[in-house]
Formats: structure tokens, C-alpha cells, sequence
């Protein structure tokens, strides 16, 4: 019995975030949301690593981990609000390809994911998260015609993942005939989302039925894996600030007030690690567990993510509020995690649908 | 990552379980304090001899002498919890004064108190809070003075549960006077039953009285009875003062309100509708559940790098914080679910569950605030977990 990681996934884990300390300060971070673009140099530095074939086996020219692999990637890309994509093309599309793509579709796509050379997009929202706006996807023979909302790692995709209204999954290149490309703009500027419009635009089908929740469940493990590290990050930000910044002649940091607001953040969101990591791992090991414990890791993320984003500014005062700190960075990055794939209620519902505690 | 045991450890489990089915007529009613019953030290007896209690303790103090592991100390909890077997006797003389003795205790005070202690025959409490000496312990007043070979001891503690029933009492006394705070404090047994000693219950909000008050005076007191050395006694105390903060957070008990709350809500009924199929409890019960399996697996991580001998620093401060006040939010939530029927108590008609859910709602106030204050956690994680300042001192007056 052993609940933790091993040496090689420490390892890894560490030369991720030493690659990130190098060559994603946070300086670059805004260079690229004010450009509002993928940081190209950054997006290269993960390639080095490997990091776009985590999961896609080593025939394909991947790595071959496993999803606690893939979660502490996303909770070093979170610690360094890493304006890259991930969650969508380095987890979700693969996957996806992985669980219902046919022989044909893998070694087309999934080598030129793995190498780097594409990236792919993730169209799901709307038969998780709810159908807003009118938005929703009819697929019939062989063609996608409605919208689909909160398409995930948007910029650049050269296909994407959607769902169809009946929880079938499709591949739609990016270029297709009939397809128009609407970006999303969110709080985030460290990822991109856009809304995808079909008008009888020609889809190749996902065979396997039961891979849209493999997606869901990956896709809440990896946002509730980046909240943990860009909420690990701002209690350090505050812990740092506070041991620096007086008043009263007095480091903040020694006012039991400022201690037990940093305490609190602590203690709260330490718990979630162990969440994160048992949520990944019942993805590979344990499929019984999979999905409820995937559902309560976003979701305790969601809420705990969001009293450190709040707490970790207050910490800072004033000046926690300002662009010049560039702590919102990852206040928005949790606030955008939080929604994404369905907010806390909604997958809390989601997860008592599962127990048989609700009716769907 | 590997959540599945070893061989061995299943041996093991096969074999506890076993023990337990071949035992299932013996098994005591459960050990709710104070002085135990025959059946009970019988059943203390066996567990003993099988290694199913005192599991590590060196045979020579009576224990059964067996290395330490912590996998199979889970196991055993695990298993006794499934067959729902009476563990071995708790309280505060086995959890907290045993690992004392066998750390800084002299070989006479082993010899002569740690087998009996085991066994059931001799029951501790615990002398440490007084009314002016709560979360700053250091500043207890109860005093010994030195008179021959003895301490003549007065003063008052607080807080002392099982007092009425205990044997003996492993007591926080300065008896150096001259010496600072934390350097003038002896810890020192001695028997409840020696003149001086007058124990008051103290009747808590619950309306029973988990707890008492002792008054001592003039109460002579061998010096040899120090454990540690003179003026010894804070450090001695706080190595003891983290079995407990251990104890009061445990997981499984979280987990086992959730799963009786489950059930509560599928079993009661408001109007005619079940109450899981009020949205907004379901809501909260599957908040609750997301936190329960947070801490469950936290439990497991610290468990595995206890078992490696690591040390996990903040993960493991937090425990007590967390655990007691997720309890406390499940007993606060089965109470709302339950809604006018949560507040019946004593022998009300409708009662449900005989009151345990206000009641543990009311007492587990008192553990929040018991073993290191909530505020005193919060002070261990920021300075020790996050290394944050202490607060000045101030000066003097």
C-alpha cells in the first residue's frame, strides 16, 4: 500500500516546474496575454519534455504515462499560470482518440500530437456543464450542424473533439467546410476559448460510446490539478509578502490575524492534493471510483480555489489588487477553472447522479 | 501509487480476521471508559497475547513486542471496525502515558506501571489544564514543594476526564519556582486515592459530566514519582500532547457519520419526500462527501510516508484542525437534516438515533477547543508549516 508518488514521478514533476521557472516568469506570462497568444517558446519547452505525448503510447511516438502523470504537469502549468495548451490537447483530444478513435484515426492524429506539431481543441460544455445560449450540436449522417460553446484550447486547433447532443463524440478538422471559429474571451488570458458554429460541416464519428465521461472525468482532474498549483502559489505569494511588508513596526505576517488567514488556506487546500492525486490514479486503476472521485476533486478545487484566490489577495492589500503584481493572473485562472466542464453545483449534482442519489 | 496491499499484509489481514470470527462470542460490550469490566479485561488479555493490542510495546513491559508497522496497525483497525469488534482498551493511560514511560520513563517507573497499565488494572487521567492555564499551558500554577523525599502539592486542574474512576493521575506541577516558565514543571505520578484529592464532576452543555475538576491539597507525593527529571515536565508533556493531537482527527470517523447520514437521509422522510431528494441537502451531503474523501485519503498519504519515515511537515499539522471541524460539520449538518426532530434530546418521544447527533454536535465543540484550540492549530501550520514569525513578546509589566 502506497499513497504518493514515486521517485520518477517527483523527478518529472520537478523538471516541469524547473523548465517553467526559466522560461515562464511571470513578465513572459503578460507578454502573452496582452498579446493574447499561446507563448510559442513556452509551448516548446513542454515539447522538449515530452509533455504533449504524456499520455499517448510510446507506438505513436508518446511517453506513455498515466493520468496522476498528467495531473502533476497541470498543477505545475497552473503554478505558473502557463499561457499554453493542455487540459484539451494534451489530455482530453488524446484520450479521446485513445478510448473511441479507430486504428485509422490514432496514427494519423496522434504522432503529430505527440511530436508537438498540432494541437487540438476540445468541444464538450455543453453536455456537461448544461446548454446555454441555444448552443448544442445535432450530428446526422455524418454532419454537425448547431454550436458548441467553451470549446477548450481554441486557438490554433487543427481539429476538434465535440459532442453531439447525444453524447457521441466526433473529429471535425478545423478547416472543415462549414465551420466558423468564434473566440471566447474570458477573465483568463492565459487560455483560450472560443465557440465553434456548424453548418452541415462533415465529421468523422468516435466509435466507442462511453468516452465522452473518460474526457469528463480527465478534464476535472486536470482543472482541479492546475487550481492546486496556482493555489499553492498564491499562499506562498502571501506567506512571502507577509514576511516582508510592515506596518506597525511589525512584519504583517506576525499578526495572528494575517497567520491564521494564511493557516486556513493551508489547511484547506493541502487535502485537495490527496484528492487530486487518488481522482487520477482511480482513472487508470481503480474505474469504479473514477468518475465520482474526479466530480469532487473539481469540485472541492472549485471552493476551496476560490477562498485562496480571495484570502491570498486580501493577504496582499492593496497592492494584491493592482495589474502591477500580476497575482489576478492566477486569481482568473482559478475563477476560470472553477466554471469550466460545470461549476461546483453542477458537478456535485452530476456526482450524486452517479451514487443514484439523483435523478438525472 | 499503489493502493493495494502486499501478500503479507493480506496474510496478515486473513489472519486478524480470522481471530475475530473464532473470538465473536467473547466480544465485550465496546469500552465507553472508566473502570472495565471482567469480560472486557479478558478480552484486554487476549488481544494482548495475540498482538491485536499493545501490538508494539516490548514483551518485558507486558506488550506483545512485535516491530513497528504502521500498515498492520491500519489493518487491525480496519478489520476490528468491519467485524465490529470491541478494539482494545483506550484512554489516556495507554495512549499517552505508555509511549511517555517507554520514551523518558526510568526502568523502575516501566517495570512498575506500564504492564498493569495495559492490562486494564491501573486507570490514568490526566492532569494538565487548569481554570488559568488553558492554550498557555506553561503558565500552570498547581505548585509542589519540596518537604524530605516528597512534594506537598496544591492547586486545581480542570478538564480531567475519567477522574472519578482513575487509579492514578500523570499530573503537570511547578515545583520550581525560581525557574522560567516552561523550565519549573514536573511531571509526576501519583494515586488519585492520596489524601488531599477531592474530584468534581463537571456537567458540560451535553448535560452529562465528561469531565471534572481536581482539587488537591496538601498532597504528599513521592519525589521519586518525577518521570523525566525536575522541571523536565513541559517537554516531557509535549512530546505526549502529539499522540493526542493524532487521535482527535481520525478519518474513519468522519467517514462513518457520512455513510449514517446517507442513510438518514434515505430512511427519513418530510411530507412525504424522501430527504435526498431535497436538492439543497443533497447538495450539502455531497459537499460534505468531497471533504470526507479528502481527509480519508490525506489519512492515507501521511499514513504511507509514516510508514517510510518521512516527515510531511504542513500535511500533517493540519490534521487535527481539519478532522475535528469536519466532524463537527457533519454532526451540524445530520442535525439540519433531521430539521424539528434534530432538536429532540434527553428521552423526548421521536427522538432520533437516542441524541447522538446534538450531542456529538455539543461535545465535538470541546474537542475543536480540547488538545490545542483551533487558534492554536492555526498558529502550529503558519509558524511551523509555513514558517511565518511568532507573535513579539511583549514586554513585562
Amino acid at each position: 500500500m502506497e499513497f504518493g508518488l514515486d521517485y520518477d514521478q517527483k523527478l518529472m514533476q520537478d523538471s516541469v516546474n524547473r523548465a517553467l521557472d526559466r522560461v515562464c516568469p511571470l513578465d513572459r506570462v503578460r507578454e502573452a496575454a496582452d498579446a493574447n497568444e499561446i507563448a510559442e517558446d513556452v509551448w516548446l519547452a513542454l515539447v522538449e519534455l515530452g509533455i504533449p505525448g504524456l499520455l499517448i503510447p510510446e507506438q505513436f511516438g508518446g511517453v506513455g504515462l498515466k493520468l496522476l502523470d498528467a495531473a502533476l504537469v497541470s498543477e505545475a502549468l497552473g503554478r505558473h499560470v502557463a499561457p499554453v495548451p493542455f487540459v484539451a490537447s494534451c489530455v482530453m483530444a488524446p484520450l479521446a482518440l485513445l478510448h473511441a478513435g479507430s486504428p485509422a484515426q490514432q496514427s494519423k492524429w496522434l504522432p503529430k500530437l505527440a511530436a508537438g506539431e498540432i494541437t487540438a481543441g476540445v468541444a464538450i460544455s455543453e453536455q456537461i456543464a448544461g446548454a446555454r445560449d441555444g448552443c448544442g450540436v445535432i450530428a446526422k449522417d455524418g454532419r454537425l450542424n448547431g454550436r458548441a460553446m467553451f470549446a477548450m484550447d481554441f486557438d490554433d486547433a487543427a481539429f476538434f473533439i465535440v459532442a453531439d447532443t447525444e453524447n457521441k463524440l466526433h473529429l471535425v478538422g478545423a478547416t472543415a467546410k462549414g465551420i466558423t471559429e468564434n473566440p471566447l474571451t474570458t477573465i483568463d488570458l492565459t487560455r483560450s476559448l472560443g465557440e465553434l458554429s456548424f453548418t452541415d460541416v462533415e465529421a468523422e464519428p468516435l466509435a466507442h460510446g462511453n468516452a465522452l465521461a473518460a474526457l469528463r472525468d480527465a478534464g476535472w482532474t486536470m482543472l482541479a490539478a492546475d487550481t492546486l498549483g496556482a493555489g499553492w502559489q498564491m499562499i506562498e505569494k502571501a506567506v512571502d509578502y507577509s514576511k516582508d511588508r510592515k506596518q506597525f513596526d511589525r512584519v504583517i505576517g506576525s499578526f495572528q490575524a494575517v497567520k491564521h488567514l494564511c493557516a486556513e488556506m493551508a489547511a484547506e487546500l493541502e487535502p485537495g492534493r490527496s484528492l487530486v492525486w487518488y481522482a487520477a490514479h482511480a482513472f487508470d486503476a481503480i474505474p469504479s471510483d473514477a468518475s465520482v472521485s474526479a466530480a469532487h476533486a473539481k469540485s472541492y478545487l472549485s471552493e476551496i480555489g476560490r477562498f485562496v484566490a480571495r484570502t491570498a489577495t486580501e493577504v496582499h492589500g492593496g497592492i494584491g489588487i493592482t495589474d502591477l503584481l500580476g497575482l489576478h493572473f492566477w486569481f482568473k485562472r482559478i475563477g476560470l477553472n472553477r466554471q469550466l466542464l460545470g461549476g461546483p453545483e453542477r458537478v456535485r449534482h452530476l456526482a450524486a447522479v452517479m451514487q443514484g442519489f439523483a435523478a438525472a | 501509487m499503489d493502493l493495494a496491499y502486499s501478500k503479507k499484509y493480506e496474510d496478515f489481514r486473513a489472519e486478524t480476521r480470522a481471530f475475530l470470527e473464532r473470538h465473536r462470542t467473547d466480544f465485550p460490550k465496546p469500552y465507553g471508559g472508566g473502570r472495565p469490566s471482567a469480560e472486557m479485561l479478558a478480552w484486554q488479555k487476549r488481544l494482548i497475547e495475540n498482538g491485536y493490542a499493545a501490538r508494539t510495546i516490548p514483551r518485558e513491559y507486558g506488550g506483545y513486542g512485535a516491530d513497528p508497522d504502521i500498515l498492520k496497525s491500519r489493518i487491525i483497525a480496519e478489520e476490528f471496525t468491519r467485524a465490529k469488534a470491541p478494539t482494545g482498551l483506550a484512554g489516556q493511560g495507554i495512549s499517552m502515558l505508555v509511549p511517555t514511560l517507554l520514551d523518558v520513563g526510568s526502568e523502575e517507573q516501566k517495570r512498575q506501571y506500564i504492564a498493569p497499565t495495559l492490562r486494564g488494572e491501573i486507570i490514568w487521567c490526566q492532569g494538565y489544564s487548569e481554570p488559568g492555564a488553558g492554550s498557555d499551558l506553561a503558565s500552570l500554577q498547581t505548585r509542589g514543594v519540596e518537604d524530605g523525599d516528597d512534594f506537598i502539592i496544591n492547586g486545581q486542574k480542570i478538564w480531567t476526564s475519567t477522574a472519578q474512576s482513575a487509579d492514578m493521575i500523570f499530573c503537570l506541577v511547578r515545583t520550581e519556582s525560581e525557574r522560567a516558565k516552561h523550565q519549573g514543571i514536573s511531571y509526576i505520578l501519583f494515586s488519585m486515592k492520596t489524601p488531599g484529592i477531592e474530584v468534581r464532576p463537571l456537567k458540560t452543555m451535553t448535560g452529562n459530566a465528561e469531565f471534572n475538576e481536581v482539587f488537591f491539597t496538601d498532597v504528599r507525593v513521592p519525589q521519586r514519582n518525577v518521570v523525566g527529571g525536575r522541571g523536565q515536565g513541559w517537554f516531557v508533556a509535549n512530546a505526549t500532547l502529539k499522540h493526542e493531537r493524532g487521535m482527535l482527527g481520525d478519518p474513519n470517523a468522519a467517514s462513518a457519520r457520512l455513510h449514517a447520514i446517507i442513510e438518514l437521509m434515505k430512511e427519513e422522510t418530510v411530507g412525504g419526500q424522501r430527504l435526498l431528494d431535497d436538492p439543497v441537502l443533497r447538495d450539502r451531503l455531497m459537499q460534505l462527501q468531497g471533504r470526507v474523501m479528502a481527509m480519508q485519503f490525506h489519512g492515507l498519504r501521511l499514513l504511507t510516508a509514516a510508514a517510510a519515515g518521512n516527515d510531511v511537515g504542513l500535511a500533517r499539522l493540519i490534521v487535527k484542525l481539519e478532522g475535528c471541524e469536519l466532524n463537527h460539520q457533519l454532526a451540524a449538518f445530520a442535525i439540519d437534516v433531521l430539521g424539528e426532530l434534530g432538536v429532540l434530546y434527553h428521552d423526548s418521544p421521536h427522538l432520533r438515533a437516542n441524541g447522538f447527533w446534538q450531542r456529538a454536535y455539543m461535545f465535538d465543540l470541546g474537542l475543536i477547543i480540547g488538545g490545542g484550540t483551533a487558534q492554536i492549530q492555526k498558529n502550529i501550520i503558519a509558524e511551523r508549516g509555513l514558517g511565518m514569525p511568532r507573535e513579539p513578546k511583549l514586554a513585562r509589566e
